[in-house]
């Protein structure tokens, strides 16, 4: 055994164990810190919790609401990813209830914006279409929007197709948090909102775009792809951003 | 008793019922258990009565499908949306944010020599909107995919063949 006083790099510091708090998630009894959210435990101990907005490495925002698990004494349901844990606390990731708002969840996104899964550079590789098959959909109760949603080809390496857009702002994060240039961000309220570079000017001339990519990869769906991928081509890599993390945290 | 099954072409590529064709030689098992009493594939012109199963793939893009949709919900016990046009709309309804005018003047006024102008005859005249078939008329099941396989067609066909609903989720997607 390694002495305690010891911290490898990417870890933090062992919290005293008076720190510790007991929960109970589907039953079972589980221990976590007090700076842990439900999804943190859920994720450590293999328990599925869908979700699109949160990725390891960035911020929670608590955007995409899929995440949503009942917590005992609350009649509100509460999203995992930005809900701290505490002492007795007792957490339900599944019931109808949950299935049938998660599965509402979907279904409004896709009629929200043009997802036209059979022609998408991410046909086969998007978050929204699995989780959408792992949640049982096989059709949108819901009537589709079809909004005019536009393509921006400007950028010499990237494209930034609006109509798959699902507004995770994973993107906007990753900028901020990671690259540090906070190319993206939002504009626009309610279901006028979308994703801009900059103060809304096309990609390419983007004085502070670093052409890093880390968008394009971070982004669930196919709104942000590579030039010349055709379609079901575009397969995303993520494993830059826990790398990425812990080397951060381990200089702090 | 063999059932009685239709399959239909609305606003499609057709390639649904390429997966259907191939089927193959699970074809001849299927006609053991059922009468194909109208399809594009066969030359019957008029929608025939007590259909136990329609697999109907495309959306509904026109005043014909719309027309062709609804005559057929109501000589139908199980109506099957087959593929993402009759499910989503998908392909077809890539039309939609654009209009019908702005589509139309593109396929027959600004992208033609002969005769420019959108035909007033012969061809249906476009909805607004191509819808999935269960925006317009109840569905039973869906059959998501581009196309479904030949093997997910296969399953749902013989569960639905032996009075059972299929589980399709776990079989297929949108976009597979
Ligand atoms: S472009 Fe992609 S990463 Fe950015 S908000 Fe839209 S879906 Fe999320
Ligand atoms: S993952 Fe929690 S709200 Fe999106």
């Amino acid at each position: 055994m390694s002495p305690t006083n010891v911290v490898k790099p990417g870890t933090k510091p062992v919290q005293p164990a008076s720190n510790v708090k007991t929960l109970q998630i589907d039953g079972k009894d589980f221990s976590a810190r007090p700076e842990e959210t439900i999804l943190d435990v859920a994720r450590q101990n293999k328990i599925f919790i869908p979700r699109l907005c949160e990725l390891e490495g960035l911020s929670d925002v608590g955007a995409c609401r899929l995440c949503l698990v009942e917590v005992k004494g609350s009649n509100k349901l509460l999203p995992a990813c930005v809900t701290r844990v505490y002492e007795g606390m007792e957490v339900t990731t599944n019931s109808p209830r949950l299935a049938a708002y998660r599965r509402m969840i979907i279904e409004l996104l896709f009629t929200e914006r043009n997802h036209i899964c059979s022609v998408c550079v991410s046909n086969g590789h998007c978050d929204l279409q699995w989780m959408a098959q792992k949640l049982g959909l096989t059709h949108v109760h819901f009537p589709y929007r079809y909004p005019k949603a536009n393509v921006d080809a400007s950028h010499e390496r990237f494209v930034i197709d609006h109509n798959r857009c699902i507004l995770c702002t994973r993107c906007v994060r990753v900028c901020d948090e990671i690259e540090g240039a906070h190319v993206w961000d939002v504009m626009g309220r309610g279901i006028d909102a979308k994703v801009v570079t900059d103060l809304n000017e096309a990609w390419g001339n983007s004085e502070t775009c670093t052409s890093c990519g880390k968008c394009v990869h971070v982004c669930p769906t196919g709104a942000l792809s590579e030039k010349g991928h055709a379609v079901a081509e575009m397969e995303k890599r993520r494993h830059f951003l826990p790398y990425l993390t812990m080397m951060r945290e381990s200089q702090e | 008793m063999k059932k009685r099954l239709a399959t239909v072409w609305l606003d499609g590529c057709s390639g649904c019922h390429m997966s259907f064709l191939d089927l193959d030689e699970r074809l001849i098992e299927v006609a053991e258990k059922a009468d194909l009493v109208y399809s594009p594939l066969v030359d019957i012109k008029e929608f025939p009565g007590d259909v136990d199963v329609a697999l109907v793939e495309g959306a509904v893009s026109s005043e014909e499908d719309l027309h062709k949709i609804q005559m057929i919900r109501r000589k139908v016990k199980t109506l099957v949306s087959l593929g993402d046009c009759s499910v989503t709309a998908n392909v077809p309804g890539m039309r939609n944010a654009f209009g019908v005018k702005a589509v139309c003047d593109r396929a027959y006024t600004e992208n033609v020599t002969l005769n420019p102008g959108t035909p007033a005859q012969v061809i249906p005249r476009l909805l607004p909107y191509a819808r999935p078939i269960h925006e317009v008329v109840n569905v039973d099941v869906f059959i998501p995919g581009c196309p479904p396989s030949a093997d997910t067609i296969y399953y749902a066909l013989t569960e639905l063949l032996e009075g059972r609903q299929p589980e399709l989720s776990a079989k297929t997607r949108f976009g597979a």
